[in-house]
């Protein structure tokens, strides 16, 4: 079963009432082309974290309801990411004449933990009783619009891009697993990873490991979804800008992304 | 459990926190965490004791987030009033960035646990005995300590938050702590393979995640005010 299909199961008709929204949000990602477009379109029809969806899978435990579908689609959505990271550092790598030597430690580093992310909620999704997502078809390029494999900067763009929506993408599925104490430590942990790889890539780029605004540093327009929302300076009514101003205050905070946004750029780069 | 009345009540699918009112929400679980402790308490807290508790769920938590922010906050604030000697441009802006968000941080938490209780943690008091702050190496290697110490507190605490805002509220600060600690980690030792190293990641891709118990060890060090968390067996 692909993302695609996980998505179509997971549609609900009030979901639909979003997809206004949901265009709206992805019009920073139209630039990639019609492909890309088209890809996107069926993603804003299904949620991942259209949990009411699985209702027939909630357990009771105490008066406590815990919806292990929510659980096992945010463990879904974080396997298809890490699915993408690690094929496209696998690519990266054997690409030849692409990693100068002085980076190549750096991302054999990154592509160790992301192999090792996959078998982990493998594993993970297998021991809640759950069949692991099949690892998708990837497109790199996002329908020619990138060539990763032979430009080095564009391999680091889209890298950032990546990492940058990771630690994004987990966050925002935080609420879904904290039911289960050890997925969501394990998620935290997995969280944390991802950034600490963020940060390595921005500077290598000769960014700042953090983001100011919503500004992904010297990124092309077709990433802008990766950023939107990180020039937030409103944590639960505190204006984090009062102090140092807003690049300081937005970049003490990473935000979250949905599922479905989440699901929406890895699905760029799915056939 | 009154506990699982408020996990309950927050069973929220989008976590949006930008578009809620954090503070009074965290009131209502104030109340709530208020009325469990009329009800169900035999012996009054200890609140004449000169020692200040972090208190009980989630205002423990946050609590102990704000005293690890003041360390930060407060290590960061020495370190650019005196820049070691020799600093580049690159790491002066890189310090005052990290100033800049502990600071931050420690502000919010102070914010946020007094919109919501009483029982804030007052501004502590810290010491750095091993520390030159005239020395770059000496100041990395505190530096990486402490954000190190940062992510794995956060990773470790998440599982006792109760409320689903607070948590996305942690999450939202720890990745920041983990860009922190890969940046300084990098400064360290330029190029290898140290910003997510083997010394923190295991072998299934997992950051370091540590139980309040440990962290309060590593951290005692630099802490000079005394305070207890009873219910994470803190003493």
């Amino acid at each position: 079963m692909n993302l695609l299909k996980i998505l179509e199961k997971l549609s609900d008709d009030k979901f639909y009432s979003k997809e206004a929204t949901r265009l709206d949000a992805l019009t920073g990602v139209t630039h990639f082309g019609t492909k890309a477009a088209i890809a996107a379109i069926p993603l804003g029809l299904g949620s991942l974290l259209s949990t009411k969806a699985n209702a027939g899978t909630n357990k009771v435990l105490g008066n406590t309801v815990l919806d292990t579908g929510a659980l096992t689609d945010a463990l879904q959505l974080a396997l298809t990411l890490e699915y993408l990271e690690d094929e496209y550092y696998r690519m990266g790598l054997s690409a030849g004449g692409l990693i100068p030597s002085a980076d190549r430690t750096v991302f054999m580093q990154i592509a160790k933990h992301e192999t090792a992310h996959v078998a982990f909620l493998k594993a993970a999704l297998t021991s809640l009783g759950e069949t692991p997502v099949a690892k998708p078809t990837f497109d790199f390029t996002a329908g020619n619009n990138f060539t990763p494999f032979s430009d080095y900067n564009q391999f680091l763009i889209l890298a950032q891009a990546f990492e940058d929506t990771g630690v994004r993408a987990y966050k925002g599925q935080a609420g879904n697993v904290m039911g289960n104490r050890q997925i969501l430590q394990a998620a935290l942990q997995i969280h944390s990873v991802e950034a600490r790889h963020a940060s390595q890539v921005r500077r290598i780029r000769s960014n700042k490991g953090w983001i100011e605004l919503d500004n992904g540093g010297n990124m092309p327009a077709a990433t802008n979804a990766v950023y939107a929302g990180e020039e937030n300076v409103n944590q639960a009514g505190f204006n984090t800008a009062n102090a140092f101003g807003a690049a300081a205050g937005s970049a003490a905070y990473d935000e979250i992304l949905s599922g479905s946004d989440a699901a929406a750029i890895a699905g760029l780069f799915i056939v | 459990m009154k506990k699982g009345i408020i996990s309950v009540s927050n069973a929220q699918t989008t976590l949006d926190t930008g578009r809620r009112d954090f503070l009074k929400l965290s009131g209502v679980t104030l109340a709530l965490a208020g009325l469990t402790l009329v009800g169900c308490e035999d012996e009054p807290i200890m609140q004449h004791s000169d020692v200040f508790d972090l208190g009980k769920g989630d205002v423990g938590i946050l609590n102990y987030a704000y005293a690890l922010e003041q360390l930060e906050a407060d290590f960061y604030t020495k370190v650019v009033n005196n820049f070691y000697s020799g600093i580049s441009t690159k790491e002066r802006e890189l310090f005052t960035d990290l100033y800049h968000h502990e600071v931050i941080h420690r502000d919010f938490f102070k914010a946020a646990i007094s919109g919501a209780t009483t029982n804030v943690l007052p501004a502590l008091e810290f010491h750095y005995p091993n520390v030159n702050f005239n020395d770059r190496n000496s100041v990395l290697a505190t530096a990486k300590a402490l954000e190190d110490t940062g992510v794995a507190a956060y990773n470790g605490a998440g599982k006792y938050i109760a409320n689903p805002d607070y948590l996305v509220i942690a999450g939202k600060i720890v990745s920041v702590e983990a860009r922190h600690a890969a940046a300084i980690r990098d400064l360290i030792n330029p190029g290898s393979a140290d910003f997510s190293g083997d010394d923190v990641i295991d072998a299934n891709g997992l950051d370091l995640a540590k139980e309040p118990k440990e962290i309060a060890a590593t951290a005692a060090g630099f802490i000079k005010t005394p305070f207890t968390w009873k219910e994470l067996g803190i003493q």
